[in-house]
């Protein structure tokens, strides 16, 4: 998270801001109301209370600077997951066939790549999205260099392949 | 409808059910450590979800659910990071990853 603030400020960044500032009111409005619950005044005043502050807070820590909680991120990630669920029921589902075979027949591989992410958020999401899918595994992230743990040799070569890498690095730009 | 949606809870729960048992035969039956932690991811993710759809139907349309689903989502965030703990923890105890299938005992010695 080392980026600098003044890498994406100017003109543009200012004008941007304000959806990403909606967003996060939204999703912390919707977490107060939906786990508590409650709906007397004084709690509600209190959650409006704590929102308010924590937005504060963020913008202390210039995380609305950074694009995480733009609008389009946001999409994006949700479309990044459907296709991750894909990819997790089908590799559930051969490591179950492997795991219930007779004679296991897994190929253990480490495989290592340099991934095509440039921010560290975007590299924590692809650690545990191939941590996430079972049967490959990461053991290591050093910058943008990954070793990674496979249950099959051909898993590792999906992992190296890297469409889950180019899907992740795709999430922020543009 | 309230007997359509128990048959369907009740298959998700049997389903998720499932996958964790594959989950501890897969740790049981695996050569090493890393083979190991693959087996068990079945259990943190399909097995996790299928519980979770299952109960979540169970509930219904209510606060109950939202929270079960922020409880599914914190899940899905928290269970990859702490495998890669253990597998940071692992590599740095010297546990060599690319012994291909050597069990554990053997690489002890």
């Amino acid at each position: 998270m080392s980026q600098s603030p003044s890498a994406e400020s100017g003109p543009d960044a200012r004008t941007s801001r304000l959806p990403r500032i909606i967003v996060l009111a939204v999703l912390l409005a919707a977490a107060w109301l939906l786990w508590s619950g409650f709906f007397k005044p004084l709690l509600l005043a209190l959650g409006a209370f704590s929102c308010l502050l924590v937005l504060y807070l963020s913008h202390r820590m210039h995380l609305f600077d950074t694009d995480i909680f733009a609008p389009r991120f946001t999409l994006r990630l949700l479309r990044f997951w459907g296709w991750l669920v894909r990819e997790i029921i089908r590799s559930s589902l051969e490591v179950t066939r492997l795991v219930l075979s007779p004679k296991m027949d897994i190929s253990p591989t480490v495989a290592e790549f340099d991934s095509k992410c440039p921010h560290p958020v975007d590299r924590a999401i692809l650690g545990n999205s191939i941590i996430l899918t079972p049967g490959t595994l990461t053991l290591r992230i050093d910058g943008q260099h990954f070793v990674v743990h496979a249950l099959t040799e051909s898993g590792a070569r999906d992992i190296v392949n890297g469409e889950m890498d180019l899907r992740v690095s795709q999430l922020r730009g543009g | 409808m309230d007997f359509a949606l128990d048959i369907i809870s009740w298959i998700l729960l049997a389903a998720g059910g499932a996958f964790v048992l594959v989950g501890g035969i897969g740790a049981l039956r695996m050569p090493n450590l890393y083979t190991r932690m693959h087996a068990a991811s079945v259990t943190d993710t399909m097995g996790a979800v299928l519980v979770m759809a299952g109960v979540m139907l169970q509930a219904g349309l209510t606060l109950a659910t939202f929270k079960l689903a922020a409880i599914l989502l914190f899940l899905l965030i928290t269970s990859p990071t702490a495998s890669y703990a253990l597998a940071s923890a692992a590599m740095l105890a010297g546990i060599k990853p690319d012994a291909g299938q050597a069990a554990d005992l053997e690489q002890d010695s």
